[in-house]
């Protein structure tokens, strides 16, 4: 077998035949000494040609099942029982220079970050033929030939001198292809998708998407895709499983899944995208931007932004990364003078730089970033990080400090259980209601929140959300709400401001924003975000040829 | 109501747990490593008391041979001092030189890298450029030339050890708090209009502590390494105080005749350095296994 890992392809891809098979897999991750269950005991079955979309919440047990497929374990996980056979051969019984024949030649890996995966010191083209030409499969001149023709129906530009590029001189939505084009390169019968789209915009999502359900189709693979995103996931797969806690809830096939869901989970998890605030316009302005432009050096990044924020109302900012949005919050905290305008913040101007702030104005405006990673000390205590705040604005100390940190925890629906604990040992979600916690123990008027929800999985976005729209309810708090997901706008918002390279294309409250006409930059932008529909790519995709292709 | 009695104690047991838990997972080399250390460190603390003879003093004649039922265990010196009293006393001689001018070195060291990486700008130019040009120089030969145009002496051996090593440490600690102050909670901490002080001890030091402790027994090693070449040299420490390096240099004759004297010294030396690697070698890589947890 190992001698030809090719013999026997042509026969396992007449569809319908069963290709893998996982049956009664149970595998276990260790930490701190001890092991516990991760897939606690799996079927799975998929047929040659087939797309299987496995859903579920981060910890579900996705990633670790989609590299089970593979006979592959992360380091610090082993397989417990079961068995995965690949056409026939079980590859966690099979020797090991067996399985890497297979690995790469029939069965590839499209993982998360191609940024990260990629060899930044090789060019693209060396990197996509090396797996065919190592497996001894093609000529490296073949392969190369072969390598152009996919990044031409993948759709790359400049497919013959594409690969001639560095991975960092083309873009992540381009290099997130490049790898879907690698994976393909030896024509596997299985490719394992793992939550390939998640790290791009909107726009880019959609073309990569297209992209990748094309080529699957033309070649007839199977595919397992990986991710959080449903209305993503409706438009790849045959057949969806939807995962918890290492355990399947409900396996069926799209359209039914989507139509009638028969678990409360399954339904749970369809329901996030149903979050809606009513509007409400909103009395005097909090914060006035007139006529703002920056720059980073020379480089112009905001032109001439001009935007209102109601007192205790909720704008959202949205726009493609590169529009600018990061910028404007950086603009408003005082990290970035900018180079015209000003900013009126309750309806005094704004020092332009943060030096020139009091303590007062600084306790007023608060942030909220992306990564709770990041944005927490991982050396200090969730009581100092919630604390400090209290102590520095408030001069609240001692037991008094103490007491109201618990208050806040309370506040986010955790516990003083979390007082001593460090932010490494608590998940993405909990780590952002601690860096809400943060800024709500400054007692601000008004918190910039930048995608706050956008590393986190729909369950907890939608439970970070609702926590923030309750806290604004109670406390009078104004949001400036920073995103690129149209779900999470049409969840929270009063107010919309669409930017694109710089400048507001549009703005108003959200009824007016939302609903057409639209100018073109905020049709594109409306129409790129994945329906819950199996067709709905389908149909932009008619769409699109209709109108670049008139007649 | 809930407040009032804070969980410490329960979070200070679990850390104690977790260094024995560390402890009994240490390869033997570790073991070893710390076994040898402390008893370096007892013999520099407690020397004049395990020391059968005085430092400096002549207690019988030149080159006596020593044996189990000799009056001196390592015979005597040159001059007929004890060498196995001079060598304890020179446990606590060079390794106290060295430990002083490694900690002077950090200190500054940090101080002057962290500012640097926070502040960037002219204040980043003119450290990195200063201890560029200290750097381009071989240490040893630089440290030779110091000594000879400032004289030799403690002080000086020290001061110059420590500012030589000082360039080292401000390189390390400059390039890891580079990766520190771009991280969101420094700018937050900026946002909440947060003082240099507290940027500085409690959001940047604590997060690059692991490196430079690491660093710390490298270096210490290093510096201990240099004293005892510029002892050899005879413009280290200065006679009659016991130290390893000029013990070396003092007997290095002998070695022509097939005696093992300026071994004992050198042996001693060698010991401590490679249980120092040893130690270090494990906590790196006991630091860079919590790097992958995450």
């Amino acid at each position: 077998m190992s001698s030809n890992p090719r013999k026997g392809a042509e026969r396992s891809r007449i569809k319908g035949r069963t290709l893998l098979e996982i049956r009664d897999l149970k595998i276990e991750g260790e930490s701190n000494d001890v092991w516990h269950p991760i897939v606690k005991g799996i079927d799975l079955t998929l047929r040659s040609g087939e797309v299987l979309g496995l859903v579920g919440e981060s910890g579900a047990g996705k990633s670790t099942l989609g590299l089970a497929a593979m006979g592959y374990v992360r380091p610090g996980c082993r397989f417990v029982s079961g068995s995965v056979a690949f056409d026939g051969l079980d590859l966690l019984k099979t020797s090991e220079a067996a399985r890497r024949a297979i690995m790469g030649s029939r069965i590839a890996y499209v993982a998360q970050s191609a940024a990260a995966s990629f060899n930044p010191a090789q060019k693209i083209i060396d990197q996509t033929v090396e797996t065919a030409v190592d497996h001894g499969i093609m000529s490296r001149s073949d392969a190369e030939a072969d390598a152009r023709n996919l990044f031409r129906m993948l759709h790359l530009p400049q497919p013959d001198s594409i690969g001639e590029r560095y991975p960092h001189q083309v873009s992540g939505g381009q290099l997130q292809r490049a790898m879907t084009a690698m994976a393909m390169s030896c024509r596997p019968e299985l490719i394992v998708f793992d939550e390939p789209t998640t790290a791009l915009d909107v726009t880019t999502q959609v073309e990569v998407l297209a992209a990748m359900r094309d080529i699957v189709e033309r070649f007839n693979t199977a595919a397992i895709y990986i991710t959080h995103d449903l209305a993503v996931v409706a438009q790849m797969a045959h057949r969806i499983m939807v995962l918890r806690h290492g355990l399947v809830v409900e396996e069926a096939p799209t359209r039914e899944i989507l139509t009638a869901p028969k678990q409360a989970y399954t339904r749970s998890l369809w329901a996030v995208r149903k979050l809606r605030k009513a509007e409400e316009p909103g009395g005097d302005v909090l914060l006035r931007m007139r006529g703002v432009s920056a720059a980073y050096g020379t480089v112009p990044v905001l032109d001439d932004v001009s935007i209102d924020l109601p007192r205790g109302r909720t704008l959202s900012v949205v726009g493609e990364s590169g529009s600018g949005k990061s910028t404007l919050a950086r603009v408003i905290t005082g990290l970035l003078a900018p180079s015209k305008g000003e900013v009126l913040f309750e309806g005094k101007p704004l020092s332009r730089a943060l030096a020139g702030r009091d303590r007062e104005t600084l306790r007023k405006i608060q942030m909220i970033y992306q990564s709770a990673d990041t944005a927490l000390n991982p050396r200090q205590r969730i009581g100092e990080i919630i604390g400090r705040p209290l102590e520095l604005y408030l001069g609240i100390t001692g037991k008094a400090r103490d007491r109201r940190v618990v208050e806040l925890l309370e506040m986010i629906e955790l516990d003083e259980r979390y007082v001593d604990r460090l932010p490494g040992e608590l998940s993405g979600g909990q780590k952002q209601r601690i860096s809400i916690a943060r800024a709500l123990a400054a007692d601000p008027t008004l918190i910039i929140c930048d995608e706050v929800t956008s590393a986190l999985d729909q369950i907890v976005q939608e439970e970070i959300l609702t926590l923030l729209m309750r806290l604004q309810r109670e406390t009078e708090v104004s949001y400036l709400f920073i995103t690129h997901d149209i779900a999470t706008v049409r969840a929270i918002s009063d107010h919309v401001v669409v930017m694109c390279q710089g400048r507001v294309v549009q703005q108003g409250l959200k009824s007016e924003v939302l609903s057409p006409p639209h100018p073109a930059y905020t049709e594109l932008l409306l129409s790129s975000v994945p329906e819950m529909d199996p067709d709905w790519l389908t149909r932009l995709l008619d769409r699109e040829k209709k109108t670049s292709r008139p007649g | 109501m809930t407040a009032g009695h804070p969980k410490s104690p329960r979070a200070r047991r679990g850390r104690f747990a977790a260094v024995r838990r560390e402890l009994s997972k240490a390869p033997l080399s570790a073991w070893f490593a710390m076994i040898v250390i402390a008893i370096y460190a007892f013999c520099a603390i407690f020397a004049p008391l395990i020391a059968p003879h005085g430092e400096a003093e002549i207690v019988g004649k030149g080159y006596m041979p020593g044996g189990w039922h000799a009056d001196f265990l390592l015979g005597t010196d040159q001059i007929g001092r004890d060498i196995f009293s001079r060598l304890i006393y020179g446990a606590r001689n060079t390794i106290g030189v060295a430990l002083v001018a490694t900690i002077i070195s950090f200190f500054i060291g940090i101080a002057v890298g962290v500012l640097a990486a926070l502040n960037r700008g002219w204040f980043d130019q003119v450290m990195s450029r200063i201890a560029d040009a200290l750097l381009a120089m071989p240490a040893l030969i630089f440290a030779l030339m110091l000594l000879a145009i400032f004289g030799k002496g403690m002080l000086n051996l020290i001061v110059i050890l420590a500012l030589l090593d000082a360039t080292r440490v401000f390189r390390l600690s400059r390039a890891a708090a580079m990766n520190v102050v771009v991280m969101d909670f420094v700018e937050a901490a900026r946002l909440r209009g947060e003082g240099t002080g507290w940027i500085v001890f409690k959001e940047i030091i604590p997060n690059i502590l692991a490196p430079l402790v690491t660093e710390f027994g490298l270096r210490f090693c290093f510096v201990f390494l240099t004293i005892s070449a510029l002892s050899f040299l005879g413009v280290g420490i200065q006679p009659p105080t016991a130290d390893w390096g000029s013990m070396v240099a003092e007997n290095k004759s002998l070695i022509t005749y097939g005696n093992l004297t300026p071994l004992y010294a050198a042996g001693a030396i060698v010991l401590l350095t490679v249980a120092v690697n040893f130690l270090v070698d494990w906590l790196l890589y006991r630091t860079s296994g919590l790097r992958d947890e995450q």
